[in-house]
This record gives C-alpha cells, sequence and structure tokens, in this order.
C-alpha cells in the first residue's frame, strides 16, 4: 500500500491539472471537427458537389487572378444574376468554403464522402482521431514533465522505483480497453462492406490500360459485338480549358445514375492499375486475368476525380478517372445521346 | 438499344468474393451448353448471355469466341 501510495504520488507530479487541461484542448479540438462535419453534412446545399471546372474554387482564391480569368469571372457573375437571390447565397456559401470532389492543393483532410461507404470511412476515423489525441497529449505531456523534472541540478536524488504491481496491471488494462473502442466502429464498417443488400442495376466494367481506361457498358448488348465501349484519356495540359484541373481532367468522363446501385468490374488488359475515386471511398486494383468487383451506391449528383493508383509505367500519373453522376431521369438521355455516338465514333476509327 | 428497364447479371452467391472472373466464365459456359441442349433464341439461353455479356470484358468474348471457333477453347464446350 505504501508502495502505491508513493507510486500515486510521484504519478500525481507527472500527470497534474496542466496535464487534465492539455487533454480537455484535445478532446475539444476533435469535438469541433466533429461538429463542424455534421453541420456541413446537414446542410445539403453545401454539398452539392459541383466540380472544380464550374465554380472557381478555393485553391483558385489563392492566387491573383489573371486578366483571362477575371474576365471569366465577370462572366460567371453576370450569369448568376439571373439567378434567384438564394441560390447566389448558397453558392456564395459554397465558394468561401468549396468542398470540392477533387484535391485540392495542400489539402489536410478527406475529400467529401458522396457514397455511404466513404461516409463510414471518415466517421470511422474521427472515432479513431479522437483516442489518438487522447493518448498523444497525455503520452507526450507525461515525457515533457519527465525530462524537465529529473535534471541533474534540480534533482540530484532521483526516485528508485522499480515496482508497483497494482499500477502495472492498470497501465495494462486501460490500453488494452482503448483498441476495443477503436475495433468496434471499425469491425462495424468492415463487415458492412461484404453485406449483400440489393442486386445492382447496373454493370460497368474499367479496364485500364498503358496508359488510358477503357468503359465498358454490356448491359443493352442483344449480341457479343455491340457494346457500349469507350476510351477515357486524360487532357493534356496544353489542352485544358480554364477551370480544368491539371492532370485530373478527361475527354470521355464515366456517366453513371445517382441514388442506384452499381456493380463496377474493374479489369485490366496488360499490367496492374488500381481504379480509385476518394469521393467514392472506392479504390480497386485492376489486375489483369482477374475481375474485381466492387459495389457503390452514388448518393449525390456531381463529378468526382480520382487517379491511377499502382504504378503502371510512365505515364502512371497521367490516366485519371472522372465519374459523372447523373440523375436517374438523365442517365438515360445521357447514353443515348452521349455515349452510343462516342462507342460509334471509336467503331468508326 | 434499349437503355431504360434493363437488369443486369445478379449477385451470385456461387461466387461471394471480389473476383468474379470465375462467375463470368461460369455464365459463357452456362449460355454455350444451354445452346447445345436447347438450340439458339430460346429465351432461358438469352438470359444467360446477357448475364455474361454484362459481366466478361469484350476481349475476353471476343477471344473465347475466336478459340471456340478454332476448336482450341480450353472449357467443356
Amino acid at each position: 500500500m505504501r508502495e502505491l501510495g508513493i507510486l500515486l504520488t510521484e504519478f500525481g507530479r507527472l500527470a497534474g491539472l496542466r496535464e487534465i487541461g492539455l487533454m480537455l484542448l484535445g478532446i475539444s479540438v476533435v469535438y469541433l471537427e466533429c461538429l463542424l462535419t455534421a453541420l456541413l453534412s446537414v446542410m445539403p446545399e453545401l454539398m452539392s458537389g459541383e466540380c472544380l471546372s464550374d465554380h472557381l474554387c478555393l485553391c483558385k482564391e489563392r492566387a491573383p487572378l489573371r486578366e483571362s480569368e477575371i474576365e471569366w469571372k465577370n462572366h460567371w457573375e453576370e450569369q448568376s444574376k439571373n439567378e434567384p437571390k438564394q441560390m447566389i447565397v448558397l453558392e456564395w456559401l459554397f465558394l468561401t468554403i468549396a468542398p470540392c470532389d477533387a484535391a485540392e492543393p495542400w489539402q489536410l483532410g478527406s475529400q467529401d464522402a458522396a457514397t455511404p461507404m466513404m461516409q463510414g470511412i471518415i466517421d470511422l476515423h474521427h472515432d479513431i482521431f479522437f483516442f489518438l489525441i487522447l493518448i498523444l497529449v497525455f503520452v507526450s505531456r507525461i515525457l515533457v514533465r519527465a525530462l524537465w523534472h529529473f535534471h541533474y541540478k534540480k534533482n540530484p536524488i532521483p526516485q528508485r522505483i522499480v515496482h508497483g504491481t497494482t499500477i502495472e496491471i492498470l497501465r495494462t488494462i486501460f490500453p488494452s480497453i482503448i483498441p476495443m473502442f477503436i475495433a468496434i466502429p471499425s469491425f462495424a464498417l468492415l463487415y458492412s462492406m461484404d453485406e449483400v443488400v440489393v442486386d445492382p442495376a447496373i454493370t460497368i466494367k474499367a479496364i485500364g490500360h498503358q496508359w488510358y481506361r477503357t468503359y465498358e457498358y454490356s448491359d443493352y448488348n442483344s449480341s457479343d459485338e455491340q457494346s457500349l465501349t469507350f476510351d477515357s484519356y486524360t487532357i493534356p495540359e496544353d489542352d485544358l480549358e480554364l477551370g480544368q484541373s491539371r492532370l485530373l481532367e478527361v475527354d470521355n468522363r464515366v456517366v453513371v445514375p445517382a441514388q442506384t446501385h452499381l456493380r463496377i468490374i474493374v479489369t485490366s488488359a496488360d499490367v496492374l492499375h488500381s481504379w480509385a475515386v476518394p469521393s467514392l471511398g472506392v479504390k480497386c486494383d485492376a489486375v489483369p486475368g482477374r475481375l474485381n468487383q466492387t459495389s457503390i451506391l452514388v448518393q449525390r449528383e456531381g463529378v468526382y476525380y480520382g487517379q491511377c493508383s499502382e504504378i503502371c509505367g510512365t505515364n502512371h500519373a497521367f490516366m485519371p478517372i472522372v465519374v459523372e453522376a447523373v440523375s436517374r431521369k438523365d442517365y438515360g438521355s445521357r447514353v443515348s445521346n452521349q455515349l452510343i455516338p462516342q462507342t460509334n465514333q471509336i467503331a468508326e476509327a | 438499344m434499349q437503355v431504360e428497364e434493363v437488369k443486369t447479371a445478379p449477385i451470385d452467391m456461387r461466387f461471394p468474393g471480389a473476383n468474379q472472373a470465375r462467375h463470368c466464365y461460369t455464365r459463357y459456359l452456362e449460355y454455350h451448353k444451354c445452346i447445345e441442349a436447347k438450340g439458339k433464341g430460346v429465351p432461358e439461353c438469352e438470359k444467360f448471355a446477357r448475364y455474361y455479356r454484362s459481366l466478361c470484358p469484350l476481349e475476353w468474348i471476343e477471344r473465347w469466341n475466336e478459340q471456340r471457333e478454332l476448336g482450341i477453347f480450353p472449357g467443356p464446350v
């Protein structure tokens, strides 16, 4: 008991009121972050998911505008005068906060979620981050205090406590409970991925080549030959229009219906590639000889960007993915008006 | 091509994992076995045809069709 008393006194000296204050600070930082995210997700207008090419994003506001950009901005502002006032306010809010479904320069956090899977990943990240901050602040505070107080001049005779059964048991049990709290949401998310809920409505094949992608929509075939197929090449930097993102734009986007269960079959025709779209929470390796299936449900319309995520040669950085989610009503007309002529163009070429 | 009410290949619990290559291959074999048994143009066989066309890349289908024509297809068809 005496030893326990000595131990607790020493522990109290290391982990004083200051330490608790710092821990509370850490907790409040994480709490504020969660609160902000919750607020943003509750306001659907802000999560309209417009792509970089339609609006000036936060990244554009940092650099001073060039003359051509000022011209374009004026043109855009003129157009927006025709909109009702509500939309302007919402768009202005959107501009200042600017969630984009593409990576921003110096971005620290995740891109905004557009599927339940990605939202689950972000929520899990927040759960784990809470415990991470707790442990980080606690351990670093003890470390700093130990280094600070056990100076050879200030404390020439150090304590020589070697054992302390009770505290050793506590400091083993307590850290093993923390991973249990982390594991609960983690396993819940992991197993929810495998749950088969609904048959997919559409199957889209994404085939990787060096160094472009081919998309096949074969649900509409009546024979082996007729297939809605098109290639998706990146737009080179010289051909970019104002507002488009370098290394992220493609000529033919993958058009998918929103609010629909999709099955994406990812494969490759030559070497390993990977089909990754962070906003949709999907990253699926394209292995030649394998048809990797991934299931997504895009919850909101928008344009989502991603990049090849498995080294595949010289132009590995130049074969991005752009998924455009449109409403179910528009999907039919998009496919017949846009994708079928694209297929015919390729067939003729 | 009809775009509106089309169903795609359903989830087949014989192939629960991520790799659906076996699923695609099995549907292809099922179609051709059905054709051999019942003849072309039968609606039940067309169902299998739609399934394998949804799942299999065009490259694979073309290669298998070629192999069948040359008599070198490695499967039981």
